[in-house]
């Protein structure tokens, strides 16, 4: 039965948006923290570490997102855990977000001067003090803007979490396009709601690259 | 005092197949200067980044200041002992003056802050730019960049220094400041290893003038016989280019 799409289809679809915003959340929290660890790993002096985080890293990035999303969708069918579409959902884009934060991390760390950690390794800092106090708040100066440009990537990522059946705002337009079927309203709605939550931290991400000359030139 | 500050005893580094440091004996007591100068290449910037082990050797032994340099725990003490000065300053950019001066000792001695902050003030002043202690590094000219960073060094309370070609990367103007700087440490008794071209700092402070080639020492003197009756060609040739 087809009706026409009304205010409630619309509060509907914008309800939705919380759990793109959580899978968004989840995702970059748990990127953060994986993507530290890879970026650390792979400008460590161990060739192991370097190796290892280097293979996650191009797996991660030289595979399509969606194909990731189905791995770990069915992987925990296959390992006799039950299908829920949010965890499934989450732990992929975790690992996805973790291979580009890690891969931009790592960039931001070489980009500080060889001089800085030599120095602070004279000074008899152990490692942990020479990354938390001189090397990283350095490189996050570098790392920011293009850290909030991957996050409006990876919002608009989520997007695939509709394919395996979990209700964010596309799948949400899905439901709301079957039942009205006026495709270019709906997914119209869709795509302005997206653009909301985008286009600020675009904006965003360019004033902090501006910012960012303006410091390097200074 | 039985003990030497820093002794090596037939140090080899290799970068890959490039023979850095060849065979190297060296023996520099408490309070001594030392000067060591050679033309680039010659592993004498090497050879002092060995001393805290910015550089790990191949083969051979060093003892700093009693301390053999092997295994993780012992590097870190050496580290403490021994501070060092680069040529390109390497201050932290993101931290004041003070802050530069105060980050090592609170960190790796676990000094209080405000025990480490008197230090740093100390220090600062001995160096003659306590008024600067507040700024960024980006805000001081190059020879007040260096001056920091000499008194960041002193800072952990080191026993030996190390200079590596401290104010080459200055402006001419600049270099007299640091030189001064490190005339009265060394007028101090600190035990004081300097890699540099600036001969009026050897003649006035050093006890020993160490000539470097390809990686070997080979002369090394008091000033008055080094610049005076050199022995080896490669010295002379040296020493005629410079002057």
């Amino acid at each position: 039965m087809i009706r026409e799409f009304s205010s409630v289809d619309l509060i509907f679809i914008a309800m939705a948006i919380r759990w793109t915003l959580i899978l968004s959340v989840i995702a970059f929290i748990g990127g953060a923290v994986g993507g530290l660890a890879l970026a650390l790993s792979r400008t460590a002096h161990s060739r192991a570490l370097r190796w290892l985080s280097m293979s996650f890293i191009q797996v991660f990035q030289g595979t399509p997102l969606l194909m990731q999303l189905f791995l770990v969708y069915f992987g925990l069918a296959v390992l006799g855990l039950p299908i829920d579409p949010l965890v499934a959902a989450a732990v992929a884009l975790t690992l996805h977000a973790s291979a580009f934060l890690g891969e931009i991390w790592r960039g931001a760390i070489q980009a500080v001067p060889q001089g800085q950690s030599e120095a602070a390794t004279a000074l008899a800092l152990s490692y942990r003090d020479r990354m938390r106090h001189v090397v990283l708040p350095q490189a996050m100066r570098v790392a920011t803007a293009p850290t909030v440009g991957f996050l409006v990537q990876l919002i608009k990522g989520t997007s695939l979490a509709s394919i395996i059946g979990f209700t964010e705002l596309t799948r949400a337009g899905q439901i709301v396009n079957n039942a009205t079927f006026q495709p270019f309203l709906v997914f119209g709605t869709v795509a302005v709601l997206y653009f909301i939550l985008c286009w600020p931290l675009s904006l965003l991400a360019r004033r902090m690259e501006a910012r960012m000359r303006l410091a390097v030139t200074r | 005092m039985t003990e030497h500050a820093i002794t090596m005893r037939a140090v080899n580094k290799y970068y890959g197949a490039f023979h850095a440091l060849v065979d190297i004996d060296l023996t520099v007591e408490r309070g001594e200067r030392v000067v060591i100068c050679g033309p680039s290449g010659s592993g004498k910037s090497t050879l002092i980044r060995t001393i805290n082990q910015l550089e790990a050797i191949q083969s051979g032994q060093i003892v700093v200041d009693g301390i053999a340099l092997s295994g993780g725990d012992n590097v870190a003490k050496v580290r403490q002992e021994v501070g060092m000065v680069f040529q390109s300053f390497n201050l932290f950019p993101h931290m004041t003056v003070l802050e530069n001066c105060m980050l090592a000792p609170m960190k790796s001695r676990k000094i209080p802050r405000a025990e480490a902050k008197a230090t740093a003030r100390q220090y600062l002043d001995r160096v003659k730019i306590p008024e600067q202690a507040d700024k960024y590094p980006a805000q001081l000219s190059g020879g007040q960049q260096q001056r920091v960073a000499i008194a960041r060094a002193l800072c952990m309370k080191p026993r030996i220094m190390l200079f590596d070609e401290p104010t080459s990367a200055l402006d001419p103007e600049m270099v007299k400041e640091v030189l001064d700087t490190m005339i009265d440490l060394a007028r101090e008794g600190m035990t004081m290893l300097c890699v540099t071209h600036e001969m009026e700092f050897a003649r006035a402070v050093a006890d020993r003038v160490i000539f470097m080639d390809k990686g070997v020492i080979v002369e090394e003197n008091p000033p008055e016989a080094f610049f005076g009756n050199p022995q080896n060609e490669r010295l002379q040739n040296f020493l005629g280019q410079i002057a």
